[in-house]
């Protein structure tokens, strides 16, 4: 749990409308990455950690290893964005933030993206941009590492977006963790099978275009669609408490 | 009848073993649904006789305090 | 016919029809599926390529036909619970979670039980057995998301919302695996139906499927009726019903 003092809303704010409530929220959102520091580290401390275990208990084989990197990147990815989701919006729950913003005259949908966009940043991307000397440690060749990021960029804000559902669903239960990987993995498969799928055929000197476009498809209909089903969810949430 | 005697119906060419297997798993999943929805019935039942019989100790033992309540 | 529809959101009526009805569903469904089971067990011709272990199709089949439709079913019912606010979309989906489940869960498995004499391996990742894991896990991802809710209008708006989700995914679940299945392993020899099933087949599996149909919904309007009486704690009829009993 966070325990500085809370970077207070502006969302009242009548001048600008929802552009500005939107930038409110992803700037409020730095603030308090910016101010929580451990946070952002812990997701990516599990991701190397999940990673280095493969090499120490199946077999450190640069032959193995490099079969199974790019499947072990994306899985480990996978499980750290989960993990970090249970934190999405518990703090906002806990302390009526997320009243003001379902009361708030700006979109839900709108600064449910806009929250989305900004963790993604915050915390996804730094663990994307550690999978180069990840990919080096699994002896992926300098190709197939760029093509593993390329991926991960595309695929993880679908991730975020789509767990996010979930962890709005599951914001005012008590030890949400394990019931959010449990609801929520089943949907993560086609991302996780079209962003290794992509790998594989450029280890396989195969074109990636075609899957770069499958997960930009799952992208844009998550961006369209996920906002909707979080606001949703948010509601449902905030009427219980 | 596809099959001459009870022992080859059993046998099923070989494949008896999963053929009985796969159904009797099908009843036993069958029966535990049944069984499950039985349970639940009953407890449902139980659940409101309970229900009923403290809230007729209440009008019974206290009008005096049911009526202060609502009031 | 929206007379029907606002019949259909009162808890008793419902309850009612459910009762009158729950007889004949449960005794057809006996009969209907003790003919179909029979037929295919030892009527039916041996298939002349898989010998008598096709004979798993008349449960295979319709279980992971009702395991499919029966989760469509729970998200109509949880937009029908959304917009209109009716109460007896979530006793459906609160019955139907647990059935749906056990009908998936027989799918897989006799799905494996085939696959060792098929196959010669209990499990291959092929691509039907692999959705129909990952709808075992959707169905249980419903029941937990349930379990963990108390408060029961927050549990039928919360679940409703899991199950439209769900049921978008389904498709792009589907067909990322087949896809992910013809890369890894190409050329599987398929569970199903030959593509020129002799009516001497498929009469029995049809008797099936109509079979499982009857005793799937008598086993939901059984569970929707106990729901019904746990909701309606505070309701006259209830307790003149539960006092007859």
């Amino acid at each position: 749990m966070r325990s500085e003092p809370r970077v207070p809303v502006r969302l009242q704010e009548q001048e600008g409308g929802w552009p500005r409530a939107a930038v409110e929220t992803v700037r409020r959102e730095w603030l308090i990455a910016f101010r929580n520091r451990q946070d952002l580290m812990n997701p990516l401390v599990f991701f190397v950690l999940i990673v280095s275990l493969f090499p120490l208990g199946v077999s450190p084989e640069p032959e193995f290893l490099r079969q199974a990197g790019p499947g072990i990147v994306w899985v480990a990815a996978l499980l750290s964005i989960l993990l970090s989701l249970n934190l999405l919006f518990r703090n906002d729950y806990a302390d009526g933030h997320l009243e003001q913003w379902v009361l708030s005259p700006q979109p839900l949908a709108l600064l449910a993206l806009a929250r989305v966009a900004a963790v993604w940043v915050t915390t996804v991307l730094p663990l994307v941009l550690l999978v180069p000397v990840l990919a080096v440690m699994l002896h992926l060749s300098p190709g197939t590492g760029l093509v593993l990021v390329l991926t991960l960029l595309v695929g993880t804000p679908v991730l975020v977006l789509v767990g996010a559902i979930g962890a709005a669903l599951t914001v005012s239960l008590r030890g949400s963790g394990v019931l959010l990987v449990l609801i929520m993995t089943p949907f993560y498969v086609p991302v996780l099978i079209f962003g290794t799928g992509a790998v594989t055929a450029a280890v396989e000197g195969a074109s990636i275009t075609g899957h770069l476009a499958l997960l930009g498809a799952m992208l844009s209909l998550a961006v369209v669609l996920a906002p909707l089903a979080i606001a949703g969810a948010l509601r449902i949430s905030v009427s219980n408490g | 009848m596809q099959f001459d005697s009870f022992q080859a119906l059993i046998t099923m060419g070989g494949h008896g073993a999963y053929v009985w297997f796969s159904y009797a798993t099908f009843i036993l999943v069958i029966l535990g649904l049944i069984l499950a929805t039985a349970i639940q019935r009953r407890q449902v039942i139980k659940h409101h006789r309970r229900l009923m019989r403290s809230e007729a100790q209440r009008h019974g033992s206290g009008g005096k305090t049911h009526n202060a309540s609502g009031a | 016919m929206w007379q029907w529809f606002h019949k259909l959101g009162s808890p008793k009526w419902f309850f009612g029809i459910a009762g009158r009805l729950m007889p004949w569903l449960g005794w057809s469904a006996l009969i209907v599926l003790t003919a179909g089971v029979v037929w295919g067990l030892l009527f039916a011709p041996a298939d002349y390529q898989q010998g008598d272990s096709y004979r798993i199709i008349f449960i295979h089949v319709p279980s992971a036909y009702l395991g499919q439709s029966l989760y469509v079913a729970m998200a109509v019912a949880g937009v029908v619970g959304l917009v209109w606010r009716m109460k007896m979309a979530d006793t459906f989906i609160a019955s139907a979670t647990a059935v749906g489940a056990a009908m998936t869960f027989l799918a897989l498995l006799t799905g494996a039980v085939w696959g060792k004499p098929t196959w010669g391996t209990w499990w291959v990742w092929d691509a039907r057995l692999t959705s129909m894991l990952l709808l075992l896990f959707l169905y249980l991802g419903v029941m937990a998301l349930r379990g963990a809710m108390e408060d029961p209008d927050v549990r039928a708006r919360a679940s409703a919302i899991l199950v439209i989700v769900g049921v978008v995914n389904i498709p792009i679940i589907k067909y990322s695996v087949e896809w992910w299945n013809t890369l890894h392993q190409p050329a599987t020899i398929k569970v199903t139906e030959a593509p020129s099933m002799p009516a001497s087949m498929w009469v029995p599996l049809l008797i099936c499927l109509l079979g499982f149909h009857l005793l799937v919904a008598w086993l939901i309007l059984w569970r929707m009726r106990n729901d019904i009486l746990l909701r309606e704690r505070r309701a006259r009829w209830v307790r003149d019903w539960v006092l007859a009993q």
